[in-house]
């Protein structure tokens, strides 16, 4: 039922993990099935340089998050925010349609910890 | 890579035996049971044979089985038909919160007629209690449907106690015996039950049979009219060969359970108790009354879609019960009724043994389970090592 560009991620997921000095977190989770997913971005000079998350959900869930770090990492934070739920999903070669609710996550954790990173700014 | 099927509660294969039994049935004597010639009379003595043996193996007479499509169709004859023969005595059902879909969403429907069901609860162990079933008790009530062992869970109810409380009450006791048919002993009068749903996948037969069977004097309004086949109970062309399949797969396991079950028993309290040596871990249902090849945990921090993919990439078959697996989005609702969170609901993991899985096949799956749960564990944001 999956893609394999899916069951890759989900097998060998990119970038799990937390980032200490995060200058952006985002967590977020599924109104629908109860997923949660956490987010941590590191930015120098208005690029994202590292990306880690960690997830509690299905493979498919898992892999968005997974191909949202590969995604973000190296944009500016003005690319980054363009980044949609159907961009995520596509960059795995589709999901079943059960399944699209969950790119949701990864999208909406990226938005948050962007609007995190831009609070922290405003703050220093 | 070694192919490992733990999930023998959703199906199983069809023995040799079985299989060599249907054979004629599909070719050489493929004749209409109605019919009066040779290649009739050869089927209608197959369905005969077949309906003597169930019906000796439950407990039951000749004339009180009832050939169907399924367990499902079982379970809707059974209570449907029950609920509209009489209704005029009245409009109460007594269920249980645990029931296979195949007897909630017929409630349901009934409930969309005007009747009026009761859900009994059940305990953390999955277990009806049976003064809660007394309190449930009212006048009108007509049917009492407790399924004998529960699909998920494992988890046995107390079926015989609550018949016979029914029955001094007058009223109609049906069971969903899907899941012990063929496991456990099934005798309708040690159950005192009046209505009896069983399945032949579920036992090593062939998928789309089942039976019910329907005591004698109680009456059922049919689901499906037509002919005369099943003595109007159920028309429609018989499925000789799966009919004779279903019979001959109970038949064998009838035979074998007493081999089969100590061997089972073991291999399940082993999995259980190399499972729960994982921290975090939970058995869900009970440890004493449940069926002999069901092994149902919960891992806390974990999603078992992911699990069951994880498990699948090492050719380990097994089920969950989580929310992602579940088509609605929902987890299970017997693990909700058992009081679980949703979020550890969602950790959950069953796996059901068949009568040939080995001693080695339970300590492959043990080792490959741990590595398994820790690497999500370590990908959870819920989980602090
Ligand atoms: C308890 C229970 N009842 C009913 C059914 C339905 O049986 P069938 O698949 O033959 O429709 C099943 C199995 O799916 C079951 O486990
Ligand atoms: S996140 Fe639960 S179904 Fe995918």
């Amino acid at each position: 039922m999956y893609s394999n560009k899916v069951m890759d991620h989900f097998q060998n997921p990119r970038n799990v993990g937390e980032i200490v000095d995060a200058d952006g977190i985002g967590e977020i989770g599924n109104p629908r099935c109860g997923d949660i997913m956490k987010l941590w971005i590191k930015v120098e000079n208005g690029y994202i340089v590292d990306a880690k998350f960690k997830t509690f959900g299905c493979g498919a869930a898992i892999a968005t998050s997974s191909i949202i770090t590969e995604l973000v990492i190296g944009k500016t934070i003005e690319e980054a925010e363009q980044i949609s739920d159907q961009a995520v999903v596509e960059a795995l070669d589709g999901l079943p349609p059960l399944k699209m609710h969950c790119s949701n996550l990864a999208a909406g954790a990226l938005k948050k910890a962007i609007a995190d990173y831009r609070n922290k700014q405003n703050v220093s | 890579m070694e192919l490992i099927y733990l999930d023998h509660a959703a199906t199983t294969p069809i023995r040799s035996e079985v299989m060599e039994a249907m054979l004629p049935y599909l070719t050489d004597k493929f004749g209409n049971a109605s019919s009066i010639y040779g290649w009739g009379r050869q089927a209608r003595k197959a369905l005969d044979d077949a309906r003597a043996s169930v019906a000796e193996i439950i407990g039951a007479d000749f004339n009180e089985i009832v050939f169907t499509s399924s367990g499902t169709e079982s379970d809707n004859m059974a209570i449907k038909g029950a609920a509209w023969e009489y209704r005029n005595k009245g409009r109460h059902i007594i269920t249980s919160s645990i029931e296979h879909p195949g007897v909630l969403n017929t409630m349901k429907s009934l409930e969309k007629e005007g009747y009026e069901v009761t859900y009994l609860p059940v305990n953390a162990q999955g277990l009806i209690c049976v003064d809660d079933f007394k309190q449930a008790l009212r006048d009108d009530t007509i049917l009492v449907s407790i399924m004998h062992a529960n699909n998920e869970v494992g988890t046995i109810q107390p079926i015989a106690a609550i018949g016979q409380i029914a029955h001094e009450h007058g009223i109609i006791m049906h069971t969903d015996a899907v899941q012990t048919a063929g496991a456990l002993e099934v005798d309708v009068n040690e159950l005192n039950v009046d209505l009896l749903s069983f399945s032949a996948h579920k036992f090593y037969g062939p998928k789309g049979v089942g039976a019910l069977y329907i005591r004698k004097g109680i009456r059922l309004v049919p689901l499906i009219h037509g002919g005369n086949q099943e003595r109007r109970r159920r028309a429609g062309t018989e499925n000789t060969a799966g009919i004779v399949g279903l019979a001959a797969a109970l038949e064998l396991a009838d035979k074998e359970r007493p081999e089969f079950t100590g061997k089972m028993i073991h291999l399940r309290d082993k999995l259980i108790d190399g499972i729960l040596k994982i921290p975090h871990t939970r058995l869900n249902g009970s440890r004493t009354q449940r069926l002999p090849n069901n092994v149902s945990v919960c891992f806390e921090f974990i999603e078992g879609e992911s699990l069951l993919l994880n498990l699948d990439m090492q050719g380990i078959a097994g089920s969950s019960g989580s929310a992602c697996t579940s088509g609605s989005l929902e987890p299970s609702h017997v693990l909700l009724a058992l009081g679980l969170k949703h979020e550890i609901a969602h950790g959950s993991l069953r796996l059901t043994l068949g009568k040939d899985n080995t001693e080695a096949e339970i300590d492959y799956v043990l080792k490959a389970l741990e590595p398994i749960v820790h690497r999500l564990r370590e990908m959870s944001p819920l989980y602090h090592s």
